[in-house]
């Protein structure tokens, strides 16, 4: 709106704030339904191939649950393809050559796949034959994946640019080598990483809900294989993230070595170098008042070796002034000191869930008391905080890069688009989010209160009448 | 060919897809209390689209993709420039994907009730407003010579682009009837068939003028034909429907909207935006493209892509290509004699 004068914000700040809103909003919905896609697919192939009941009924529980996370992933999803012409159109100016092939190709070759076999799956029951039908959800586990491996290769290019080239006539970077974008080091790690990490978010998600229902020794058949099978997933899956985590790390200190040391809020270089589990200091991390340190550990997440030197906040500084101008080239430490940690935290946690689960749960066994349920239905949350606390971590702590050394986040953003243009789009994000995310909790919480419907007759007979309880 | 109008054409033809696909969806959302009575035929009307909204809906997501791809100045320039609409158009694009999906979840009727009108609503907002868009973009918006778009909302709510919205709010209730009419079967298909051809009216007496307006104001040579090609596809299109020929309406109108397209995309060349300030300010086909490189990698993806997807979307149709009827609550058949069993029937 022209005219309008904030006092003390402007169109970047608030351009900030929504990609970090709505893309951390629309990254919850994203782990759960890629896991969960995986997982309800999982068990209806047990159903397919054992025949057993249990398994259909687990499929259409946790099918439903997954249905309306999709449908939130998807409608959210359209903000995101939408937002860098909106808000961040001088990004896309300078980038699109390189950018949107991937987002058309995330398009083209993942969405389409995604949606057209996700109604063949919801509206298929009767129409397909079962293999088919099986097939169908498999498609759409493909699709969530291919989906991801797209748009991290579109992240991963901003933070290692690679087979490109600057037009300085046409003020833009021009691919040179799409091969270059696809092969990137940074997209090979971040994408296992990434799915690895869905599959610990859809892992948890059905353990807790599983847990809650064993508690109350409901359907006891049917929720404890569900949770052993969501232990053995989130378990591999943790194990998974923690090894691609530590590959990253090592890479990041060679690709981004200021973001090393800032989640580590590590102003001078240090060898060996202690990592810090808490630290209390002040606001900006300038000094500490006292912390818990493990010897040598940074080294060795950043090196690999534990005598390794790591780079400080102040050199590294020193030398990207010497590489790109005058300017501040630290990120925000304590985000990226403690983002770092919740990360670490709360991966852990879904960890050491899934492993004391499976030795509880051995041979036939089931937990006696209610302590180790409780903690699993309070730790639901733990692996949506790590995807985030990772995500922000990883793009707040490239600032003030929005493509590292290439274009910083001051220099993105539309230049047409006034503040009160941005703040009127970031409230209603945030109000209509805010609304969805109340309904859709609320609509969850019924469905996994009622638990599993009983097989219809539909299911049991070839009667030619869709199951409306499925559909609409 | 060079690859930049290859890119135009492609655009252009995924556009149709979107408007072709979601404008009968869309359609559907609107008319979704007109054609039904009670729950159990907004369940038919739902159950129609049910399957393939979501598809339907990734043909904008591909469209946006590929413009962003192709030409990044104009999807840069056009988003930033049509911030507000666009924002409109998001909000009821989420609104209406939720309430499609979560509406059928309870059995509470208040919670359907509400999802219900959100579902109307969130169906006419960017029908309207797509028209009002791409209107627009024909007759261009004050841009600078950085092809930042200085418009602001209230001129482009002119008189001819604010035409445009109604055309194709109407255009696609009344593809959206035609659909019904082809895909339902009972009451549903009789109230369907009746409102395409009062639908049809406005919509020939709406689409004539606009068709007229836009030839008159931008139109050149061989997009007169396409116009009148459109032209005679509607007028088709309502008659077939008027005589009971289904197929033949659904088709006539789905062609309409293809032919509005063409016509608004061939006169829309060789600019992709252009500018009211200074003709020099207009956007280009070539100003705004990609490398001649990255364009060649999407056209290789574009051509090995494209035929698989229209293969497998075309599949779900033909999947559920069966009309939808009434589901009456079914009785657990307890066979006395063999003409005592109860079969779901249409009303």
């Amino acid at each position: 709106m022209p005219g309008w004068k904030g006092p003390a914000v402007n169109a970047l700040d608030l351009a900030r704030w929504q990609f970090g809103i709505v893309t951390v909003y629309h990254f919850l919905f994203v782990p759960l339904t890629i896991g969960l896609s995986f997982l309800v697919a999982g068990m209806q192939t047990v159903w397919h191939v054992k025949g057993d009941p249990a398994y259909l009924r687990l499929t259409k529980f946790f099918g439903r649950l997954f249905l309306i996370n999709v449908a939130m992933g998807v409608v959210t999803g359209i903000v995101q393809e939408f937002q860098f012409g909106m808000n961040w159109s001088a990004y896309s100016r300078f980038v699109g050559d390189i950018f949107g092939a991937p987002l058309a190709m995330e398009g083209l070759l993942a969405f389409f796949l995604e949606s057209t076999f996700l109604g063949l799956w919801i509206f298929g029951w009767d129409r397909l034959p079962k293999r088919v039908h099986l097939a169908t959800i498999w498609l759409v586990s493909c699709g969530t994946i291919l989906s991801a491996f797209f748009i991290l290769a579109a992240n991963s290019w901003m933070q290692h640019p690679v087979g490109f080239t600057i037009n300085a006539a046409k003020h833009r970077a021009e691919l040179t080598s799409i091969g270059a974008v696809f092969t990137n080091p940074t997209l090979w790690v971040t994408f296992p990483h990434t799915i690895a990490g869905a599959f610990v978010v859809a892992g948890v998600f059905v353990l807790a809900i599983s847990s809650w229902h064993l508690a109350r020794r409901n359907e006891v058949e049917l929720f404890r294989p569900a949770a052993r099978m969501a232990m053995v997933v989130t378990l591999i899956a943790s194990i998974a993230v923690a090894v691609t985590g530590d590959a990253q790390g090592k890479l990041m200190t060679k690709q981004q070595p200021m973001k090393m040391a800032a989640a580590e809020a590590l102003w001078r270089d240090q060898q060996p170098a202690s990592f810090s589990l808490l630290t209390v200091g002040s606001l900006n991390g300038d000094h500490e008042v006292w912390s818990l340190r493990v010897p040598r550990l940074l080294s060795f997440l950043a090196t690999g070796s534990f005598t390794g030197k790591v780079e400080g906040i102040d050199s590294v500084q020193a030398q990207e002034v010497a590489k790109y101008g005058a300017g501040d080239y630290r990120p925000s430490l304590p985000v990226t000191y403690w983002t770092f940690r919740l990360m670490i935290g709360f991966g852990l946690v879904s960890a050491l869930l899934s492993a004391l689960g499976l030795w509880l749960t051995r041979r036939r066994r089931l937990p006696a008391s209610r302590w180790f349920y409780r903690a699993a239905v309070l730790s639901v949350g733990a692996p949506f905080l790590a995807n985030s606390a990772g995500w922000i971590f990883t793009e707040m702590g490239r600032q003030p890069w929005v493509v590292y050394g290439v274009m910083p986040t001051s220099a993105a953003v539309s230049p047409g688009v006034g503040a009160g243009s941005v703040l009127t789009s970031l409230l209603t994000y945030t109000l209509l989010y805010a609304a969805l995310a109340i309904i859709e909790v609320r609509l969850m919480l019924g469905f996994i209160r009622s638990g599993p419907e009983p097989l219809a007759d539909t299911d049991a007979a070839d009667l030619p009448v869709p199951a409306p309880a499925f559909s609409y | 060919m060079p690859l930049t109008t290859f890119w135009f054409a492609l655009i252009a033809v995924l556009w149709i897809g979107y408007f072709v696909l979601e404008g009968f969806d869309f359609g559907v959302g609107m008319l979704l209390p007109i054609v039904s009575r009670d729950d159990a035929d907004r369940d038919v009307v739902l159950r129609s689209i049910g399957p393939v909204w979501d598809g339907n809906e990734v043909w904008l997501l591909v469209a946006g993709g590929a413009t962003f791809a192709a030409f990044p100045e104009w999807y840069a320039s056009l988003f930033a420039g049509f911030y507000l609409p666009l924002l409109l158009i998001l909000v009821g694009l989420i609104v209406r994907g939720i309430a499609l999906e979560f509406r059928g979840k309870l059995p509470d009727p208040l919670w359907r009730r509400r999802w219900e009108t959100a579902l109307v609503a969130s169906s006419v907002v960017p029908s309207l407003l797509w028209g009002v868009a791409f209107a627009n973009i024909v007759h261009g918006v004050a841009m600078r010579s950085d092809h930042v778009v200085t418009a602001s909302l209230f001129s482009l709510l002119n008189p001819y682009s604010l035409l445009g919205g109604v055309v194709t709010l109407v255009l696609f209730a009344l593809h959206g009837a035609v659909f019904l009419a082809l895909k339902t079967d009972g009451a549903v298909r009789v109230r369907s068939r009746l409102l395409a051809t009062r639908l049809g009216i406005v919509a020939i007496v709406g689409g004539a003028a606009f068709l007229v307006w836009t030839q008159l104001s931008y139109g050149r040579g061989w997009t007169y034909a396409t116009a009148a090609a459109a032209a005679t596809c509607l007028v088709a299109g309502v008659l077939a429907s008027a005589r009971g020929r289904e197929g033949w309406a659904f088709l006539a109108v789905a062609l309409t909207l293809a032919l509005v397209v063409i016509t608004l995309f061939g006169n829309l060349w060789p600019n992709v935006l252009p500018s009211t300030t200074s003709a020099a300010n207009n956007l280009t086909v070539t100003g705004a493209a990609s490398t001649p490189y990255t364009l060649k990698v999407m056209t290789w993806v574009a051509v090995l892509a494209t035929p698989v997807v229209l293969a497998y979307q075309g599949w779900t149709y033909w999947v559920f290509r069966q009309r939808l009827v009434r589901l009456e609550p079914v009785i657990i058949p307890v066979p006395r004699a063999p003409d005592d069993v109860v079969v779901p029937s249409a009303r």
